[in-house]
């Protein structure tokens, strides 16, 4: 059964991802400044969101891995820490090609760029930390407060657009109080799109919590074979 | 600069359906590879019963 719902939300995402991406190619025209390659920004910001919400998910089931000893909120925590880092790196490159056309450059060092950055490597630290470590509650604990911590490099990139004005734009979305900045079908087509990614990042983060699950009882089983 | 405009958009969709798909194709593998540890766990106890 739960197979079978993850099969048909991945494919519900692959459905309207394929759907979006033909209103964005032929419904919606080329921007007066920036020509077609506006439409890249369908996909720059909603990856950084759904890389965002999985690192708020991440933190949160931290949280309640330190408060309540799960191993289960470990996993989660994992998984959605995991699972962020594509749409993140999907944010990232997305947006270097952007400024290439743009900017005229393939990167600056700007506060926005350089935090999410950042976020990506302390994030990829992160799951190479658990790699280092072997005991189960040990790689839990240090990892949770890990994650807390890194933490700070979301909000930091988050606020950058308004707390340092240089190469990157500040925010254009009215959720950030930018009203009137963007055409209200574009921005309309950002939240469409966020949607098929959302659901994407939700499939993933249950495979990679199940996969988590069976390799520690897998290691269990090992264990119990070469007692026994 | 329309056309290279064109092109840099479509490097942009290509490289984020791509990193979208690469993470896909990773899940399943480590899937299957899960997998045939299973198998191998459960040759190896068979065996010592």
């Amino acid at each position: 059964m739960r197979d079978k719902l993850l099969t048909a939300t991945a494919a519900l995402a692959g459905i309207m991802l394929v759907w979006n991406l033909k209103i964005i190619l032929t419904v919606l025209p080329d921007e007066v400044a920036q020509g077609a390659i506006y439409r890249i920004m369908f996909f720059h910001i909603p990856g950084f969101f759904t890389a965002g919400v999985c690192y708020i998910v991440a933190m949160l089931a931290s949280i309640y891995y330190l408060w309540k000893k799960d191993l289960r909120a470990d996993a989660l925590a994992m998984a959605a820490t995991e699972v962020a880092l594509p749409f993140a790196a999907v944010n990232l490159i997305t947006g270097m090609i952007w400024g290439r056309i743009i900017w005229g450059i393939w990167w600056a060092w700007d506060p926005r760029l350089t935090w999410a950055l950042i976020s990506w490597l302390v994030y990829f630290g992160y799951l190479m930390l658990r790699k280092a470590i072997d005991d189960p509650s040990e790689r839990a604990n240090i990892s949770a407060v890990a994650n807390i911590f890194f933490f700070s490099s979301v909000a930091i990139t988050w606020k950058a657009i308004v707390w340092w004005r240089t190469q990157h734009p500040g925010p254009v979305l009215s959720i950030r109080g930018a009203d009137g900045k963007l055409d209200a079908g574009v921005e309309r087509m950002i939240y469409q799109n966020w949607i098929p990614l959302l659901l994407l990042a939700i499939v993933f983060i249950s495979i990679r919590i199940r996969q988590e699950r069976a390799l520690r009882e897998l290691d269990a089983m090992r264990r119990w074979a070469h007692a026994g | 600069m329309d056309e290279r405009n064109f092109t840099y958009m479509f490097y942009g969709f290509s490289v984020a359906w791509g990193i979208i798909a690469l993470y896909a194709i990773g899940l399943l593998r480590r899937q299957s590879n899960i997998n045939s540890q299973v198998e191998s766990l459960k040759k190896m106890v068979d065996g010592k019963r």
